[in-house]
């Protein structure tokens, strides 16, 4: 088992903090996970991405040119990535900012309307954590336990009163592919 | 023991803690930024040592010093601010010095780019600055051995009294996976009772001098650095063969190039296609007699040389090594692109073709 998944975004929508959630809970499960962030001009101002590998097997390379799931946030990320995906891949699309469809007919696609839940649940910031949800579901590849409990870890202290709404919008992506 | 998710440049800055680095001095420079940051944070927290320079020429300089004054002593940067440093280098290693300087390499040349890259090889194998010296040079191909290498590197250091050069990349520095922290492998030192730390009834001063103004007593310092350095080439050698035993094709490479090769040859062998990885850790001393003895063996046809350089710089001292034993290909990009699995895969299969 090896997931080879792009994540990208604007900046502050949470593209790397999907992607750093997703190798702490892979690593909680005891999966080999690595995270590398884009960092050159096109995070300033524009397009932040970021490569993550979960497998069973020791990583070899963190960057790689094609990848089985794209979670593009924005239109450009989708007309940027598109193409990288491995025939048979799965494309998340958040459908509250990204109004194209996924092109490629081989590709699965998985509209998630990450800001309008997020809104719904009360805050609009945790709408990474919808899409999370909904990778989760449609990949399988983490438990929905270890996720929340990497929240419970997340936010402790002042900021414990966090907990019930992330994990509200973890289940909510979660039933977008349900 | 337990993994831990980190950073590569906050794990870099905090194994210098643990090794006992008691001063860090810096100055920001994308992809290193995160080592001086979190070391202005926690340095303070253990009574070390926390200075942010104006300059990386000022920064060396206070290296410099604090290693003079026998203190565990640290700098990083990135490929132009390395260049800056090159003066001090010479200067510490001429006076002899032990001192660890972080280069999280960066496209070049000149200002370059802020990707990752590894054009900074001649430099730090043959060094920048003016002079017959060596600094020894450790590569991490993973954030792992970054860890690592940073705690042993003080070690090295104060043994030969040396700067030693830690040469990671900006992929090495920005990417973040597991790591689990080991014991700091302890050396037999020996006292720094050369350090200028005031004279305290000793019959002589010490002092901490590069000028040897005398030819003679100069061409003598260079002999006794020369033993110093064959003495090194002798113990520190490392380097890591991964399914050599049968390869035809043996990919050479280090830091993230080598790791790019390691899903590159997984694929090439489900394929039937035997290759292997020849990574050299050390880039100085260059493990040249294993990669010699390598190169004749019967099974290795030939070797592929993947390097973040456009036309290589690494491939000297496999040429060097390999004796023109055994034809060597290249594939190389600079300026902060990264070679693909899918552009060694291929680049092995054509050689291999045209091998036969």
């Amino acid at each position: 088992m090896k997931k080879e998944i792009i994540i990208s975004g604007f900046g502050g929508q949470g593209g790397l903090a999907i992607g750093k959630n997703l190798v702490e809970a892979g690593m909680a499960e005891g999966l080999e996970v690595t995270w590398a962030p884009s960092y050159g001009p096109e995070m300033r101002g524009g397009t932040a991405n970021c490569s993550v590998v979960l497998s069973d097997k020791p990583v070899g390379s963190p960057v790689f040119a094609r990848y089985t799931e794209l979670i593009a946030l924005n239109e450009p990320s989708l007309v940027k990535f598109e193409a990288g995906v491995v025939p048979g891949g799965t494309v998340f699309i958040n459908s509250d900012v990204v109004t194209d469809k996924v092109s490629r007919p081989d590709l699965k696609a998985v509209y998630v309307p990450c800001s309008t839940i997020a809104e719904e649940v009360g805050n609009p910031k945790v709408s990474n954590m919808v899409m999370l949800g909904a990778y989760v579901a449609e990949t399988k590849i983490l438990k929905p336990e270890t996720i929340e409990s990497m929240i419970h870890s997340m936010f402790t202290g002042r900021k414990a009163k966090f907990v019930p709404l992330n994990i509200d919008a973890f289940h909510r992506g979660m039933e977008c592919v349900k | 023991m337990e993994k831990e998710l980190w950073k590569g440049n906050e794990a870099i800055a905090e194994a210098a803690i643990r090794a006992g680095c008691d001063c860090f001095f810096g100055y920001p420079i994308t992809p290193q930024s995160e080592v001086p940051e979190y070391m202005s944070l926690h340095m303070p927290e253990h009574g070390k040592v926390f200075v942010q320079s104006e300059s990386e020429v000022a920064a060396i300089n206070m290296v410099y010093g604090a290693a003079g004054a026998g203190m565990r002593a640290m700098t990083s940067s990135s490929s132009p601010g390395v260049s800056l440093k090159q003066e001090g280098i010479t200067y510490i290693a001429g006076a002899e010095l032990p001192c660890v300087i972080v280069n999280c390499m960066r496209g070049g040349p000149g200002l370059g780019t802020i990707q990752p890259a590894q054009g900074d090889y001649f430099q730090a194998t043959r060094g920048g600055g003016n002079g017959d010296y060596r600094t020894v040079v450790l590569a991490p191909s993973n954030v792992q051995e970054a860890v690592d290498f940073v705690q042993e590197a003080f070690d090295i250091a104060d043994q030969y009294r040396n700067p030693v050069v830690v040469l990671a990349d900006g992929l090495i520095g920005q990417m973040m996976e597991p790591i689990v922290w080991h014991e700091v492998p302890k050396r037999k030192l020996p006292p720094k009772d050369w350090a200028t730390t005031g004279k305290h009834g000793r019959d002589h001063t010490n002092v901490v001098n590069s000028l040897y103004i005398d030819p003679a007593e100069c061409d003598d310092h260079n002999h006794h650095l020369d033993a110093k350095y064959a003495e090194i080439t002798k113990n520190e050698v490392r380097f890591e063969e991964r399914d050599c035993d049968d390869a035809e094709l043996v990919f050479t490479a280090y830091g993230t190039p080598a790791r790019i090769a390691i899903t590159a040859i997984e694929q090439l062998r489900e394929e039937g296609y035997k290759v292997g990885l020849f990574r050299p850790i050390t880039l100085w001393p260059f493990p040249e007699k294993p990669l010699h003895e390598l190169a004749a063996a019967g099974h290795v046809k030939q070797f592929l040389d993947v390097e973040m350089s456009s036309s290589g710089q690494m491939i000297d001292d496999i040429r060097l090594a390999v004796e023109g034993q055994k034809p060597i290909s290249f594939l190389g990009h600079a300026g902060g692109v990264m070679p693909t699995v899918e552009e060694m895969v291929e680049a092995a299969k054509k050689a291999l073709k045209e091998a036969k």
